[in-house]
């Protein structure tokens, strides 16, 4: 391979790298409320677009910075993602004759109201957030003057990425060191010995449902420096999300990560080598083969590994 | 200590309760036997508040608690070991352990109750940071009942505990089962399908019957009783 090869490689590598690292949060927020509520939010995506859209305003209005906008869309969307629950999803749930699937047709019908309560509010326009940073980058020749290759680093893709792991870092602490946390945890893997325990699992669903809400109105805040923003971009994202969820093995954190950054890297390199317009076909060519081949996703690996020892 | 009067409990249109009334007094090990389907988890289960009666009333020390939320009825001190165990898979020993212990407010005590379970199953102790999953069924009972206890229960419901386990096993869990009611003055509230077991280690019994109790008497004389020998028994 000459030098520029191996460039183009590693340039590609490191944006999906980067791209998958935001993957992981949307899908991490749609695999908890999988493992929760065992249903998928087919509003997932919507929900970011409202975080974008919060962010955006933010930005426009009084000068806010997306990346501080963080605190802002991340709180209003985990209400957001509450209220949802408490009055649109649980008294679904409650009736006998319908049955849980339906709640994912639920969850369907909340995304296109969101996305048409924007379009009307909003028009349809494409919208970019112009801010100062969109098109600055690190090079690494300016920090290792006789490197052979060159590779960059685009600034604001860059600060999404580490915003992105500090946030899914908090939340690995949160599931892992917090009552709260714990009681997810156990709700997700046994909803009758956590009923049992005391663990109030109606109150779970209700959180988890926030905190999921909350995870990809971040996320929202966090891509919209590196993307553009409409009101009907939520499905691509809730598929996406999905993808990953697949990808990783339903209700598994660690999977969605881990397929958050196999979907972003594959989709990057399909990008590079096969043609730009290529990547959403590549992404369903993983779903796909990730369905034939291993269908209990990445946790299901992770598994075997840790029973076959 | 638990009183259950004219207890009716519907799955959808199918009723699986069809009036139970029973009694279990402070330290007394109670029994409930009967065959498959008869009723007997769903009675636990009406008791725990996971499939709340649609009529009749359960009283636990003198209060009414079929209107309760299961969480409620765990803090007034009535455990479960459910039937095939739900052991968290991904939790390590130790979590499923504080899991138990989850609505106590006496936190620096739970060391020591975690030495106690330790005690009662030394296996556990070498299992401790293993995934709950990866424990064989009988560690998996073990840690079941262990959990249970972690709460502190005044009252303890056991769902099947044999179920599944070899012959050895199921010795030491009931031997542990009376070594609980003895040491902690633990009630115990037993649903078995092994009957003579059961009933060899109860005081008294109950026998279930397509959602009713069709008879209830001393342990002993149950296991003597003619038709209890032919149903149950096997002799």
């Amino acid at each position: 391979m000459t030098s520029a090869a191996i460039e183009v490689f590693l340039q590609t590598l490191i944006a999906g790298i980067l791209l998958g690292g935001l993957y992981a949060l949307i899908g991490l927020g749609m695999t908890l409320i999988m493992g929760v509520m065992k249903i998928i939010n087919l509003a997932h995506g919507e929900l970011m677009m409202v975080g974008m859209y919060i962010a955006y305003w933010m930005f426009v209005l009084f000068n806010i910075d997306p990346y501080l906008s963080v605190f802002i869309a991340t709180p209003i969307l985990f209400f957001l993602g509450i209220a949802l629950q408490k009055f649109l999803i649980n008294p679904v749930l409650k009736v006998d004759s319908i049955l849980p699937e339906n709640q994912v047709i639920l969850t369907v019908g909340i995304g296109m109201v969101l996305a048409n309560l924007a379009t009307i509010f909003f028009k349809s326009d494409y919208r970019s957030t112009p801010v100062s940073y969109a098109t600055n980058a690190f090079y690494l020749s300016d920090y290792w003057r006789d490197s052979p290759i060159e590779l960059s680093l685009s600034v604001p893709w860059t600060v999404s990425f580490v915003l992105a792991v500090i946030i899914t870092i908090s939340l690995w602490f949160f599931l892992a060191r917090t009552d709260t946390g714990k009681s997810i945890r156990a709700t997700a893997q046994d909803t009758d010995a956590a009923l049992l325990m005391g663990v109030n699992v109606k109150l779970m669903r209700v959180v988890t449902f926030g905190i999921g809400s909350g995870l990809v109105g971040a996320a929202g805040c966090l891509f919209l420096p590196i993307y553009y923003l409409f009101p009907s971009l939520g499905g691509q994202f809730t598929l996406i999300a999905f993808v990953i969820t697949i990808l990783g093995g339903l209700g598994s954190t660690i999977g969605a990560i881990i397929g958050g950054l196999i979907l972003g890297v594959f989709e990057s390199m399909t990008a590079t080598y096969v043609g730009m317009g290529w990547a959403p076909v590549g992404r369903f060519v993983i779903f796909v083969v990730c369905l034939i081949f291993l269908p209990g996703g990445v946790a299901s690996l992770l598994k075997r590994k840790k029973l076959g020892k | 200590m638990l009183k259950l009067v004219n207890v009716k409990t519907f799955y959808g249109n199918i009723q699986a309760l069809k009036g139970i009334d029973l009694e279990v007094s402070e330290g007394e090990i109670i029994t409930l036997i009967g065959s498959n389907g008869a009723g007997k988890t769903t009675t636990l289960m009406s008791i725990s508040g996971i499939t709340p009666p649609g009529s009749g009333e359960i009283y636990f020390m003198g209060q009414p608690i079929h209107h309760m939320s299961a969480d409620k009825i765990v803090s007034l001190g009535i455990s479960q070991v459910p039937e095939g165990r739900h052991i968290f898979p991904q939790l390590s020993v130790m979590e499923n352990l504080h899991m138990g212990a989850f609505l106590r407010t006496d936190k620096n005590r739970i060391a020591e109750d975690i030495e106690y379970v330790f005690g009662l199953f030394p296996i556990l102790t070498e299992r401790r940071h293993q995934a709950g999953g990866t424990l064989s069924g009988g560690e998996q009972q073990m840690l079941a009942i262990s959990r249970a206890l972690m709460a502190r229960p005044r009252l303890l419901l056991l769902d099947e505990p044999s179920l599944g386990l070899a012959p050895k096993v199921v010795h030491l869990i009931f031997s542990i089962i009376k070594k609980i009611n003895s040491e902690q003055k633990t009630t115990i509230f037993l649903v078995e399908q092994n009957a003579n077991l059961a009933l060899q280690s109860a005081h008294r019994g109950y026998v279930m019957e397509n959602g009713k109790i069709v008879l209830e008497d001393d342990a002993d004389r149950l296991l003597s009783n003619e038709a209890v020998k032919k149903a149950y028994l096997g002799l």
